[in-house]
């Protein structure tokens, strides 16, 4: 593809005059009294890529699920799907089962619980061909072998024997998607592909996407909250908001000139990569739950430009060409082009008390060298120790009071093993643990117990940090009773609290399950904030939230540390997240941090070859963007924490080394890097022995 | 200054203050499914005729009468008479009395036994786990009527409480069990992990976040044990291991009756048949509950959590 | 997996050990053997009864570990379980019982696991059809009615049969007719008619339980993801629930079935009391009424080493059904 098209190329804006390969007309869904799906209409043509965006509740998953006819019983189906002219609503299983596998595929979110656990892969695989096709049994075990080639898994042979369970969640999917096109289908829908991965493990299995639908010509539905991989993968968006499809455009199209007041708001709200922004732009409100909502526009109560008409009428999906929006103002927006902050209120965030130089402020958390191995175990009733898991191998940590330290590293690198260590407030294997000049190793009983006072968790789910059976005010007094302060005094302190947190006293009489993802995690925050810390560790804070949930959560954040003036510990796989909110950043692979320095210079000169892959594999809402990148693809999952190796333990992923001569690659081989500094006085360390020049 | 902030302060929704919220979900879902219904108006007239039955009939349930000997259910013997001319009725109220009693307080007994041995083990883990849980292995090894059968010699005169507790304390190892599992995952839930990194101490992390936890697996437990106790009740009394002269319950009278049953059927078939009704009408409450009360179910589909192996009792 | 059966097998052995023990303690406590030889006609003199509880290794005078070390000696070293109170070989009985228990366990339990399975599988697919609420409804009244009731029905029906009848048509006492002629076909006719209502009790308790629990995690199954690719692979509804669903939801069966026999073995006991098996249950019970505690501990090995074998049983099952717990 050539970078960034200003004007959508013709076959996009004038379909074919073909008929569609599959065409979904007014396709209604309801589960019980409330419509989770109200009147979809899409078209798919062969060999294009179909992006459907949403969020949570948007009805984009069940609309994918109601075009296979996969819903379960409970489901009312009305509407019209038609595959290659054929109606499939209403078709009876027999003949749906002819077209599931071989004419429409699907590659599910959860790739673990989406196998059959008692079933070998190869197993599973096989049973895809032989449905459709008349393979004996070793014809279709060869094919699996070779499916599972194609998609990259490694020694494909032995793989077939394996079960789900021995696979890891990069290698499961790539397995799903060779058994998705084992029967060469002409659709391959895809819902949340990548959800559950890493973002370096999310890049590999986008490309084998790529590769499966150039293979078999397939066309494909990538449904997706994710604006990133939608504009790096799409040809064609559809939005979905509250059950129904609200823009629908050639990709480059929509990121350019969003002709929908909530479709801007996405875009508006996801925080880049590619630039530092102030606040971030969040939607307000929440969407509604089905079967909510009055008779007009559904994001009408959210929508900054709603006017009368909006809450009378729900305007329909209108326009000219290709580009079509829900909106009655969508030709104003078409026209003008605003930027998300022009039709959004901004918050403004007080500035941040200038700090002053970083060395003269007091060190609020001070980590050495921590180490921290587990047993390994095996067997599920009788453990029994095999090795040890390193699980954190020489971690280093710095935070001074007012800063936001950023730590950033895939599942399995040790950030988790990490904050709970820390928060364990005891010695450590090894290493050195200082919170706020007290040594952990050294502390009794009681004063470990009073500085747990000042050292506060926000979690990631928002669902499971809070007891489901207390109501929010004891939730949020839990840790001033801990910490034995007055019930009286505790309680009078609660409803300042919930303020803080822009929510409202009277709730503190409500439980959990009342308020939303966002509110919960307000809510968390609030608690977190009672005993008054000085440093906060937030683990994934935002990662359970939609975009335009999590944007309003994390101004929240920015504007109580610039008033508190907390010190944070910013745990997170999301890069543009760190990037938004963090002063410094700690890059951690395999138990053992491998960057550190302020954001500015790691993001934008990362020294270490992780870095820079982890960096090159976050998808940039920006189609053009996107396509003009180079990428930085890792070969491969992590490696085993049960194995110390020798040397680098980055080596057997590093592009960097696979390019060196042998003679330099010793080095790597046989000697550890150490943290060294970019240059003299510049806040940037990378361990590595051939680091990118400046 | 915090326009982002309150701007998403509006749509919690608005009504009832919060606890009804759950209550309400809780008593919707009980209304819908018939059963818990049907099984509580059961247990209702069932405890209602225990304890005022006696107040109906001029009948005492231990006076013998000679002169009407194993008459049929009549208008003046409801239930008829045994072989010493005992009012049938009489006594099977009074034995439908204490089987109530007794599997109310061995439910009771045993599911706070449960409860607290299961929470511990799942909570403090390492070696307090391994004993308790090898204890419960143990127990588990015998079926509890070989022990309470054992142990009933020993029991003669110290009357039925004693067996109460003989019956709860063979009646909890496998609700601990599953308590211990439930423990040892919300152990690992963030808001267990927040409040122990907060400093809340163990017991208090027990009391306050694990039992309440857990609370909707016990109420659901404890009713299904009521119906389980009865049940080894009427087993154990009618082998002669349980409740014993001048006692009686639905066991004794059941035992009492077995002889006769196929000429005199009054003697057998009343008894047998109100504890059928009993112990069902309490399945379907339990069954009920755990489809109402799971947070994890679906409005109509059934719980997916923790199930506990219902044991077929004697 | 064979380590983790090895390792299972050796926590059974040491439970085994500590839990006849205890039972041997217990027994030793509870039971009055002295009492009973006191209470006979002529009454004997104290050093009489002494001499003959101690030649019995059931005198309470002896102090309770000594009589265990004693009785254990016997046990494994020379396969000897002791004398019962009328001084008669334990084992000697021991042995002639045992068939006709296991006979009955054996058959109920694996008979009342196949139905409960099949039933509990089926009413989860005719999810709130008619046979569903049947079935639920039955197996409902099943669950509510104590083993010892079941048998006493079924036994009332049979001799109501045979009053309406005018001879036998089902037999309800003995595991066989005595002295009958006739080959050994006759005889297996013989035993299969008799091994009917004693099994027919034991086996509708466990169709019950089987059928309510296998339903149940049926339909935990069919909102699964895996059967929703199933499907999207292209099996038809009824063969993915075959093929995925249906192997998958029996894992958790055999944890049950180590659970349910505990219930099914004490059912037995009281299925034997009622038909006139001469078993180990009805042992037991005439056992504890004479106070004689070399034949109560008998049983009770013999309980815990049926019990601990169900448990082995399950495990393994457990591990050949699961790959997951496969190491």
């Amino acid at each position: 593809m050539t970078p960034a098209p200003v004007t959508p190329a013709p076959p996009l804006t004038e379909p074919p005059f073909t008929e569609p390969l599959l065409a979904v007309r007014d396709l209604r869904v309801d589960f019980g009294p409330a419509p989770a799906v109200r009147g979809v209409d899409l078209e798919l043509h062969r060999g294009e890529t179909l992006g459907i965006v949403g969020e949570s509740g948007s009805g984009k998953s069940v609309t994918a699920l109601a075009v296979l006819g996969l819903l379960p019983g409970t489901a009312r189906i009305g509407g019209s799907v038609r595959l290659e002219g054929r109606e499939l609503v209403g078709l009876p299983g027999r003949e749906l089962a002819r077209i599931h596998g071989r004419k429409v595929a699907m590659v599910f979110q959860d790739p673990l619980s989406a196998f059959t656990p008692v079933y070998r892969i190869g197993d599973q695989i096989a049973e895809a061909l032989r449905i459709h096709q008349p393979l004996d049994r070793a014809a279709a075990r060869g094919r699996a072998a070779e499916l599972l080639d194609l998609v990259g898994i490694p020694a494909p042979g032995r793989a077939l024997d394996s079960f789900p369970h021995e696979f890891s969640g990069g290698m499961r999917q790539r397995a799903m998607i060779a058994m998705a096109i084992a029967n060469d289908p002409d659709i391959l829908l895809a819902d949340e592909p990548t959800t559950a991965l890493d973002v370096t493990i999310q890049a590999q299995v986008l490309e084998v996407l790529r590769t499966a639908q150039r293979e078999t010509g397939a066309a494909l539905v990538l449904v997706s909250h994710d604006l990133g991989v939608i504009a790096g993968m799409a040809d064609r968006v559809a939005v979905m908001y509250a059950g129904r499809v609200v823009e629908t455009a050639p990709v480059d199209d929509l990121f350019a000139r969003p002709r929908h007041p909530y479709t801007l708001g996405l875009i508006g709200a996801a925080p880049r990569l590619d630039g530092r922004g102030g606040p971030l732009v969040p939607i307000p409100g929440n969407p509604p739950a089905p079967g909510e909502g009055g008779p007009g526009c559904p994001f009408a109560p959210r929508c900054p430009l709603a006017e009368g008409r909006c809450r009378t009428a729900e305007p329909p999906l209108a326009g000219a060409g290709a580009h079509l929006a829900a909106c009655v103002r969508a030709d104003e927006l078409a026209e003008r082009g605003p930027a998300p902050s022009e039709v959004y209120p901004v918050p403004e965030l007080p500035a941040p008390a200038d700090p002053g130089p970083r060395e003269g402020r007091a060190q609020v958390l001070a980590v050495t060298g921590l180490t921290k191995t587990f047993p390994q175990l095996k067997g599920a009733v009788f453990k029994r120790k095999v090795g040890e898991v390193y699980a954190v191998d020489g971690v280093d940590l710095d935070i001074r009071r007012g800063e936001t330290l950023g730590l950033v590293g895939e599942s399995g690198s040790g950030k988790s093993t990490t904050l709970y260590e820390l928060l364990r407030l005891a010695a450590p294997q090894a290493g050195r643990i200082e919170l706020l000049g007290q040594d952990t190793a050294r502390l009794d009983p009681a004063a470990a117990h009073r500085l747990r006072g000042r050292l506060q968790i926000v979690f990631q789910d928002p669902m499971a940090s809070l007891d489901p059976r207390m109501p929010v005010g004891d939730i949020v007094a839990e840790p001033l009773h801990a910490q034995a302060v007055p019930r009286e005094e505790a309680a009078r302190r609660v409803p300042a609290l919930l303020r803080q947190v822009g929510l409202e006293a009277a709730h503190a009489d409500r439980y959990p399950h009342q308020f939303s993802g966002g509110q919960r995690q307000r809510i968390s925050i609030a608690r977190a904030l009672a005993v008054r810390p000085d440093l906060l560790v937030l683990d994934e804070p935002v990662s359970a939230l939609d975009v335009s949930i999590q944007a309003g959560v994390l101004n929240l954040l920015q504007r109580l540390k610039a008033e508190l003036g907390l010190a944070y510990l910013f745990v997170s796989h999301d890069l543009s997240v760190i990037r938004h909110l963090a002063d410094r950043v700690s890059v951690m692979y395999l138990g053992r941090t491998v960057e550190t320095g302020a954001v500015a210079e790691v993001f934008e000169r990362p020294r270490h070859p992780y870095t820079r892959a982890l960096l090159s594999a976050v998808p940039l809402p920006d189609p053009a963007a996107e396509r003009a990148r180079t990428k930085v693809l890792l070969a491969g999952d992590p490696p085993s924490p049960t194995v110390r190796r020798q040397g680098c333990r980055f080596r057997a992923r590093c592009p960097v080394y696979a390019a060196l001569d042998a003679g330099r690659r010793t080095r790597c081989e046989q000697e550890e890097p150490q943290a060294a500094e970019a240059a003299p006085g510049v806040d940037h360390t990378a361990a590595c022995h051939h680091p990118e020049g400046r | 200054m915090t326009t982002t902030v309150l701007t998403d302060t509006v749509p919690v929704p608005a009504g009832d203050p919060a606890p009804s919220g759950r209550l309400r979900l809780v008593l919707a879902r009980l209304t819908a499914a018939r059963g818990v219904l049907v099984g509580a108006a059961i247990v209702l007239l069932l405890f209602l005729l225990a304890f005022l039955g006696p107040y109906l009939t001029p009948w005492d349930y231990a006076t013998p009468n000679y002169t009407a000997i194993r008459q049929p259910p009549s208008a003046e013997h409801w239930f008829g008479t045994n072989g010493i001319g005992q009012d049938v009725f009489a006594q099977t109220v009074r034995g439908l009395q204490k089987s109530l009693v007794i599997g109310l307080l061995v439910a009771l007994f045993s599911t706070v036994l449960a409860s607290l041995v299961g929470a511990c083990a799942g909570y403090f883990g390492g070696w307090t786990d391994r004993a308790l849980m090898f204890l419960v292995d143990l127990m588990l090894i015998f079926p509890s009527f070989l022990i309470i059968a054992i142990v009933s010699p020993k029991l003669r005169g110290t009357g039925w409480l004693a067996f109460v507790l003989l019956l709860g304390l063979f009646n909890w190892m496998i609700t601990a069990r599953v308590v211990r599992s439930m423990t040892l995952s919300l152990k690992e839930r963030e808001f267990v992990r927040a409040a122990s990194f907060m400093g809340v101490r163990p017991f208090r992390i027990i009391l306050r976040h694990i039992l309440p936890n857990v609370s909707s697996f016990l109420i659901i437990d404890a009713t299904i044990t009521v119906g389980g106790a009865v049940m080894s009740e009427a087993a154990l009394s009618y082998f002669g291991f349980g409740v014993r002269a001048p006692d009686v319950s639905l066991g004794t009278l059941l035992a009492a009756g077995t002889g006769d049953a196929p000429v005199f059927p009054w003697l057998f078939y009343f008894a047998a048949a109100l504890l059928v009704l009993f112990v069902l009408a309490v399945n379907l409450i339990g069954d009920g509950l755990r489809d109402a009360l799971d947070p994890t179910a679906d409005a109509g589909r059934p719980a997916r959590t923790a199930r506990r192996p219902r044991r077929r009792n004697p | 997996m064979i380590r983790y059966l090895a390792k299972r097998l050796s926590y059974y052995a040491v439970l085994l050990v500590v839990a006849v023990f205890l039972a041997y303690a217990l027994s030793c406590t509870a039971l009055g053997p002295r009492a009973y030889f006191e209470a006979k006609q002529p009454r004997p003199s104290a050093a009489a009864v002494d001499r003959q509880l101690t030649a019995l290794n059931i005198n309470d005078r002896t102090p309770v570990v000594e009589r265990f070390a004693t009785w254990a000696d016997g046990l494994v070293f020379h396969a000897d379980l002791g004398r019962t109170i009328h001084n008669t070989s334990v084992n000697e009985e021991f042995g002639r019982r045992i068939w006709v228990s296991l006979r009955l366990l054996l058959i109920g339990s694996l008979l009342g696991m196949a139905l409960g399975v099949a039933g509990g599988a089926w009413s989860a697919v005719k999810q709130y059809r008619i046979s569903d609420r049947t079935l639920t409804v039955f197996s409902f009244v099943l669950l509510s009615t104590p083993v010892f009731l079941v048998a006493l029905l079924l036994k009332n029906g049979a001799i109501a049969a045979k009053n309406a009848a005018g001879h036998e048509v089902i037999p309800f006492t003995g595991y066989e007719t005595p002295n009958l002629a006739g080959g050994l076909g006759a005889h297996l006719g013989d035993w299969a008619l008799h091994l009917l209502l004693p099994t027919l009790s034991l086996a509708l308790g466990g169709l019950a339980t089987y059928s309510r629990y296998q339903r149940s995690t049926m339909l935990d199954v069919l909102g699964s993801d895996y059967l929703r690719t199933a499907e999207a692979k292209g099996l038809t509804r009824t063969r993915a629930l075959l093929k995925h669903g249906l192997r998958t939801a029996v894992i958790p069966m055999s944890t049950m079935f180590a659970y349910s026999f505990l219930g099914i073995f004490t059912g037995a006991a009281f299925t034997e009391t009622i038909f006139g098996w001469h078993g180990m249950g009805e042992w037991f019970i005439q056992a504890i009424n004479e106070q004689d505690i070399n034949a109560v501990v008998a049983v009770n090995l013999f309980a815990a080493v049926v019990i601990l074998a169900a448990g082995f049983l399950a495990d393994a099952l457990h591990a050949a059904l699961d790959p997951r717990v496969r190491y």
